[in-house]
C-alpha cells in the first residue's frame, strides 16, 4: 500500500497522523476539566441543582474523551524513541527531562485523582471531591505546560551547548524551559483549548434549545458558554497576533510561507487574504490582497521592508502551500467565533440570548470549529518548523530512527486502522451522550457506571 | 561526597518499571482472564475492581518511556527501534483495552465487541511486554549510537518463552488480585483459577532462570561467581517461601495473602533480572554509565523527582484506600 514512499516519509505521515488524532483529545479535555471544576464549585458554593445536573453531564463525556486522550498520548510517549532514534538521543538530554516532568506533575496527578473525581463522590465527601476535581483540571494544565515547552524548544531552542558526542547538552535550565516562544506558545494553546471547549458545550446546548428541549439547566449551559466564547475569542486573537510577532522575530522563513511571501517587499509589504500558491512559479496566483496591511500588522508601519522567501535558500523552506491554506483556515475560524461571541453579547443585551434560532444554528455549525483551528494551527506551526526537527539546528531528515520501511508502512498502517475504528466508535458515543438532553429527557435509560452514582449523589444532597 | 547519579538513576527507573509491572501486571492480568467469566454482570464486576486506578497504573509505563528518555536517552533510542514491532503492538492493545473501560457501559449492542477488545488488548500487550523483556534479555546489536540490527530481531523461541511467561504472570496477579477484590462464586472461580496459574508461574521462571546464565557467558559469571552467587542462593529460597505463602493463603481461603505472595514472585523475578543485568541497561553494548544523559539532565530531573515520586505514591495509596474493600454485583461505584 506504500511502496514507493521513504521510510522518513512514512514515519513523517506516521507522528502526523497520531498527534493530530490524539491533539485532538487534550484540546478538548484541558478546557472540559476547567469547566467541570467551575461546576463543581459553583454547584456547592450556591447549592443550585442545574450547576450539579451540568457537571454529571459532562462528567461522563469527559470520561470518554479523557480515557481516549490517554491511550493515544500513551503512543506518542514510545512514538519519539521507536521512529526518532537519532532525535531522541541527541535532544534526550534537554526534552527528556522535561517530558519526564510532565508525567510526574501533570500525568499523574490527573490520573490519580480522576477516579475519585468521577467515582467518588459519596465515598469522600464533597470537599474532597472538588479537592480531586481541581487536581484534575490542573494535572491537565501542568501537561499543557511541560509539552508546550518541549514543542517551543524545538522550535526556538535556547540555553544548551552541542557536545562532543553530537547531544544538546543543557547549559541554563531556565533558558530552556522560558525559551523565546513558550509563553506565546502556552497562552495561545490554553486559549484554544478554552474556546474548542466553549464551541462544544455551546454546539450541545444549542442543538437541544432547536428541538425544543429548553430548560433551566440546557440554558444554563448556552449562557456560560457564549461567556467564554466573548471572553476568550478577542483574547485569542490577541495572542495569536502576538505569537506571530514572535514567529517573525525568531523564524521569519515561517511567517513568509504563512503570509505567502514569495518575495521581499522594500516598501511595504501586502497581506494576502487569497490565492493559489504556486510554488513551482514562486508566486501567488489569483491573490486577493490589500497593500501595505501584512507590513503594519507585522511592523506596525505602513512602509515597513519585510523579507520574503527569496531571502531563505530553497533548501531551508518550509512548504507554502500547506502553511498558507491551514493558517487562513485558523485565522477565518478564529475571526467567526469573534462573530459568534459578539452576536451572542447583542442577543443577551436584547435579553432575548435563547430566543434566536439562527444564532442557535450558528452554534451548532460552529460545534467543531474549535478542533479544525487548533488542528490548522498546529499544522500551521509544525508543517512551518520543516526542515528541522529542532529549529536550525537539525534536519528532520537526520532525525530518523533505523528502521526500514516496510515496518513503518506496517505500522502506519495498523496506526490508520485502529485509530479511525477506535476513535471513531468513541466520537460516535460521545454524540450519543451529547445527544441526550440536559433537563432530565432520556437520562434515565443510561446504564453506564456513573448513573447511579449521579442519582445517589443528587440524593445525598441536602434540600433535595 | 560525589553521588554516582547515573547509579540512582538506574535504581529510579528501575523502580518505576518494577511499580508498572506489579500494578498494570494485576489489571493486564483481570483483562487477560475476561473470558473465564460468560456473564456479563460479573465481567462488570471484574473490570469495576480496577477502573478506579488503571489509569494511574499504566502512567508507570509512560514514566518508564519518559523516564528513560530523559536520563539514558542512548539507551531510549537504540531500544524503541530493536523492539519496533512488539512495542507498537503493545501500544495498539493498550489501545484497544485502554478505551473499553467506557466504551464497554456505552453499548448493550456492541458490550461483546468491546469486551474482546479488553481481553484482546490485555493479553497482547502482556505478551509483548514479556517479549521484549527476552528480546532485551538475548541482548541487542548495537553500532556507534544506534541500533544496528533488523526489524525480526527480536522474535526467538526465548523472547515467545519470556512472552508466555509473562501472561502466566499476570494472569496469576489478575487471580489474586480478584480473590482479594470479589465475593461469591466468582471469587471462588479465581481461587481455583490461581493454582495452576500458580504452577505455570513458577515453572516459567524455573525455566527461563535456568536458561539465562547460558544465553550470555556474563550472566553466567554474574549468578556464579561472587558475590552474585549469594543472591543464586538467597533469590531462589525467597522465591520458594512466597511460592509457599501462596500455596498456604489459597488453601486457606485468605482474601489477602495470596496476591501479596504473587506480588513477591514479581519482585523476585525483577531482581533476579536486575542481576543479571546490572551494570547494563541495553545488553552487551550499553552501560548504565555509557547511556546515561549529562549530570546537569540527571541532576535537573532528580530535583523534582525525590519531591514528586513520594507525592505520586502517597495520592496512589490514597486513592487505592478509597476504593478499598470488596466489589460487588450490580454495585461498583454506584
Amino acid at each position: 500500500m506504500f511502496d514507493g514512499f521513504t521510510a522518513e516519509t512514512l514515519a513523517r505521515i506516521q507522528f502526523a497522523f497520531t498527534i493530530s488524532f490524539h491533539i485532538i483529545f487534550p484540546a478538548f479535555s484541558i478546557g472540559l476539566a476547567s469547566f467541570l471544576a467551575l461546576l463543581n464549585a459553583m454547584w456547592l458554593k450556591t447549592r443550585d441543582h442545574t450547576y450539579l445536573a451540568l457537571f454529571d453531564y459532562w462528567k461522563r463525556i469527559f470520561a470518554v474523551v479523557f480515557g481516549m486522550g490517554v491511550v493515544s498520548g500513551i503512543v506518542m510517549s514510545y512514538q519519539f524513541g521507536t521512529n526518532w532514534a537519532v532525535f531522541s538521543d541527541k535532544t534526550g538530554p534537554i526534552l527528556g527531562p522535561m517530558m519526564a516532568y510532565e508525567v510526574m506533575s501533570a500525568f499523574f496527578l490527573e490520573a490519580g485523582f480522576l477516579g475519585i473525581m468521577l467515582f467518588g463522590r459519596e465515598r469522600v465527601g464533597n470537599g474532597l471531591h472538588m479537592f480531586a476535581t481541581l487536581m484534575v483540571a490542573i494535572g491537565t494544565l501542568m501537561s499543557a505546560t511541560w509539552i508546550l515547552a518541549v514543542n517551543s524548544w524545538m522550535q526556538t531552542p535556547a540555553g544548551f551547548v552541542i557536545g562532543d558526542n553530537g547531544q544538546f547538552l543543557p547549559q541554563d535550565w531556565w533558558q530552556i524551559v522560558f525559551n523565546p516562544s513558550f509563553p506565546y506558545r502556552l497562552t495561545h494553546m490554553v486559549l484554544a483549548a478554552y474556546l474548542t471547549t466553549s464551541f462544544v458545550v455551546a454546539g450541545v446546548a444549542a442543538w437541544h434549545l432547536l428541538r425544543g428541549r429548553d430548560g433551566p439547566v440546557t440554558r444554563r449551559m448556552f449562557s456560560m458558554a457564549m461567556w467564554m466564547i466573548v471572553i476568550t475569542a478577542p483574547l485569542q486573537i490577541f495572542a495569536g497576533d502576538s505569537h506571530g510577532l514572535n514567529t517573525l522575530e525568531y523564524q521569519p522563513a515561517k511567517i513568509s510561507a504563512m503570509e505567502g511571501h514569495y518575495q521581499s517587499h522594500p516598501d511595504g509589504a501586502p497581506l494576502i487574504l487569497f490565492g493559489i500558491p504556486n510554488p513551482a512559479e514562486k508566486r501567488i496566483d489569483y491573490a486577493v490582497e490589500i497593500p501595505k496591511l501584512s507590513s503594519l500588522i507585522l511592523k506596525h508601519s505602513l512602509n515597513a521592508p519585510l523579507d520574503g522567501l527569496d531571502k531563505v535558500p530553497d533548501d531551508e523552506e518550509p512548504p507554502v502551500t500547506v502553511l498558507f491554506w491551514s493558517f487562513r483556515i485558523m485565522v477565518g475560524l478564529g475571526f467567526a467565533m469573534l462573530g459568534v461571541g459578539l452576536w451572542s453579547l447583542w442577543r443577551r443585551w436584547q435579553g432575548n440570548l435563547y430566543g434566536d434560532h439562527w444564532l442557535q444554528r450558528a452554534a451548532v455549525m460552529m460545534g467543531p470549529a474549535g478542533f479544525v483551528a487548533v488542528l490548522a494551527g498546529w499544522i500551521t506551526t509544525e508543517v512551518g518548523r520543516q526542515p528541522y526537527t529542532v529549529y536550525g539546528l537539525l534536519r528532520t531528515s537526520e532525525s530518523l530512527s533505523p528502521i526500514a520501511a516496510p515496518a513503518v508502512g506496517a505500522s502506519l498502517l495498523a496506526f490508520i486502522i485502529v485509530y479511525f475504528f477506535v476513535f471513531g466508535a468513541g466520537t460516535f458515543y460521545i454524540l450519543r451522550l451529547m445527544a441526550k438532553g440536559a433537563d432530565g429527557d432520556g437520562n434515565t435509560h443510561d446504564k453506564g457506571p456513573l448513573r447511579v452514582a449521579v442519582m445517589e449523589s443528587v440524593k445525598a444532597q441536602p434540600g433535595e | 561526597m560525589e553521588f554516582d547519579l547515573a547509579f540512582i538513576w538506574a535504581g529510579i527507573i528501575a523502580f518505576a518499571v518494577l511499580t508498572y509491572v506489579i500494578l498494570d501486571g494485576f489489571d493486564l492480568g483481570v483483562g487477560i482472564l475476561f473470558p473465564m467469566s460468560r456473564d456479563s454482570g460479573e465481567r462488570g464486576v471484574m473490570m469495576n475492581t480496577i477502573a478506579p486506578v488503571w489509569d494511574g497504573n499504566e502512567t508507570w509505563l509512560v514514566l518508564g518511556g519518559g523516564g528513560l528518555f530523559a536520563v539514558f536517552p542512548l539507551a531510549y533510542s537504540v531500544i524503541m527501534p530493536a523492539l519496533y514491532m512488539p512495542i507498537i503492538l503493545m501500544l495498539l492493545a493498550l489501545v484497544f483495552r485502554g478505551v473499553a473501560f467506557e466504551y464497554r457501559w456505552r453499548t448493550e449492542r456492541w458490550r461483546k465487541v468491546w469486551d474482546c477488545a479488553f481481553f484482546g488488548g490485555s493479553l497482547v500487550a502482556g505478551f509483548m511486554q514479556g517479549v521484549a523483556l527476552g528480546a532485551l534479555v538475548q541482548g541487542i546489536k548495537v553500532v556507534g549510537r544506534a541500533y544496528a540490527g533488523g526489524w525480526w530481531d527480536w522474535l526467538s523461541p526465548f523472547s515467545v518463552l519470556t512472552g508466555i511467561a509473562v501472561l502466566a504472570g499476570y494472569a496469576l496477579l489478575g487471580a489474586t488480585w480478584l480473590n482479594y477484590k470479589t465475593t461469591g462464586e466468582l471469587q471462588r472461580k479465581m481461587r481455583r483459577l490461581a493454582r495452576p496459574l500458580a504452577a505455570a508461574t513458577l515453572g516459567f521462571i524455573g525455566i527461563v532462570s535456568a536458561l539465562t546464565p547460558f544465553l550470555d557467558p556474563v550472566y553466567f559469571q554474574r549468578w556464579f561467581n561472587l558475590p552474585g552467587s549469594l543472591f543464586s542462593v538467597v533469590v531462589p529460597s525467597l522465591v520458594a517461601l512466597a511460592a509457599w505463602q501462596l500455596w498456604k493463603g489459597l488453601k486457606h481461603g485468605d482474601d489477602l495473602r495470596p496476591f501479596l505472595a504473587a506480588l513477591s514472585l514479581f519482585i523476585l523475578g525483577f531482581i533476579g533480572i536486575g542481576i543479571s543485568f546490572y551494570p547494563h541497561i541495553v545488553p552487551p553494548s550499553l552501560t548504565i554509565w555509557q547511556a546515561a544523559a549529562p549530570d546537569s539532565s540527571l541532576s535537573f530531573t532528580l530535583v523534582g523527582t525525590v519531591v514528586l515520586i513520594p507525592m505520586i505514591l502517597a495520592y496512589t495509596a490514597y486513592a487505592y484506600w478509597v476504593f478499598r474493600g470488596k466489589v460487588r454485583a450490580g454495585e461498583g461505584y454506584h
